[in-house]
């Protein structure tokens, strides 16, 4: 386990190693989201990640996200939930919405 | 964001500083503000400012929308700190179970054979007097104390300072009738009935705990409780089970 905050420092020190890196962040939550305001996760461009944004049903789509930003595209800010069809297909059925703002280190 | 600017973010965090992160969502910009100024980052507008104060006042990461769009303003802290004071059997459960819930550790005994590193391996360990360890530490309000000793030598000193500090729990363990003494010792030295209510005494949730590892789990539950929901909030909570 691994705390919010340290993320940042692995954050840091993959992109001292030249490596691609973006960061998720949870910024808002309705119902019962299972994270936080303030949750993050960090992906490198091969996909090895640490942290959480949920309980573990929308990091892959956040995920194909992240890739994207870390191709050259700007940040975006992602929602989901389920009043959103797209709520069983990344499987957030909890009962929950949540933005996620996801960034790249540049 | 940019490289330069998390640097800046940890290194404001490997310092202790009370830093907000502040994502503008519409234009992508960022800015930090550090022990309440602006830090790394563009101008910022007072009320941006003043909403980012508010956040690391509340420990709370939040979205706001303001008059530069919608700012996401993430709150890092310096860590929770707990003290515990007596090396005893159920520090030797509370101290990991504590700094896996985020909580820097320092237990106090001045009893070396207590003490030891075998007993309480990866937790930083003190040997001086409660009272002296306590003052060095200087417990904030992002600080729990809980004495486990049973030793009025040891536990009283450190609840005297932990008082005159702004600790956000204090805890001493021990029976009501052992509390109810310890209340009058304190009396005795000089503390009004509203300072001592500050004190959790018998320390932790009443969940019927009765092993060292039990009566840790009521601690930090009731540590976490307080932290995150106040001490009122906990107080009507437990008067309506009660009834």
């Amino acid at each position: 386990m691994i705390e919010d905050a340290r993320l940042l420092d692995v954050a840091e020190a993959w992109r001292r190693e030249g490596r691609r890196v973006a960061i998720a962040t949870v910024v808002s939550t309705w119902g019962s989201s299972p994270r936080p305001a303030g949750s993050q996760l960090v992906v490198d461009e091969r996909g090895e990640m640490l942290g959480s944004v949920s309980g573990g049903c929308i990091e892959g789509a956040v995920i194909r996200e992240a890739m994207e930003v870390m191709r050259g595209a700007p940040p975006r800010l992602l929602e989901f939930g389920v009043s959103d069809e797209q709520a069983w297909e990344v499987g957030l059925a909890c009962g929950g919405r949540v933005q996620v703002y996801v960034e790249a280190v540049e | 964001m940019r490289l330069a600017l998390l640097e800046a973010l940890n290194r404001a965090r490997a310092g202790k500083r009370e830093v907000c992160l502040l994502r503008f969502l519409d234009t992508h910009e960022e800015a930090l503000v550090v022990d309440g100024e602006p830090g790394c980052g563009g101008p910022l507008g007072e009320e941006v400012l003043a909403a980012a104060r508010a956040a690391l006042r509340e420990d709370r990461c939040r979205l706001v929308e303001t008059a530069q769009g919608p700012v996401f303003l993430q709150v890092f802290n310096p860590p929770l700190r707990l003290v515990l004071v007596g090396a005893v059997h159920i520090a030797q459960a509370l101290a990991p179970m504590a700094a896996l819930a985020g909580y820097a550790v320092t237990v106090v005994d001045p009893r070396r054979a207590f003490a030891t590193d075998s007993r309480f391996p990866d937790i930083a360990l003190l040997d001086d007097w409660p009272d002296e360890a306590l003052l060095a530490l200087a417990p904030d309000r992002r600080t729990a104390v809980v004495t486990l000793s049973h030793d009025p030598k040891l536990d009283d000193p450190a609840l005297e300072v932990a008082l005159r500090s702004d600790a956000f729990y204090i805890a001493a363990l021990g029976s009501r009738r052992t509390h109810q003494k310890r209340l009058a010792r304190l009396r005795e030295a000089g503390f009004t009935g509203a300072e001592l209510a500050r004190i959790h005494g018998p320390a932790g949730l009443d969940i019927g705990a009765v092993s060292p590892a039990e009566i840790a789990v009521s601690i930090l539950a009731e540590m976490t409780a307080v932290l995150r929901r106040g001490k009122a909030e906990l107080a009507s909570r437990e008067g309506e089970s009660a009834s």
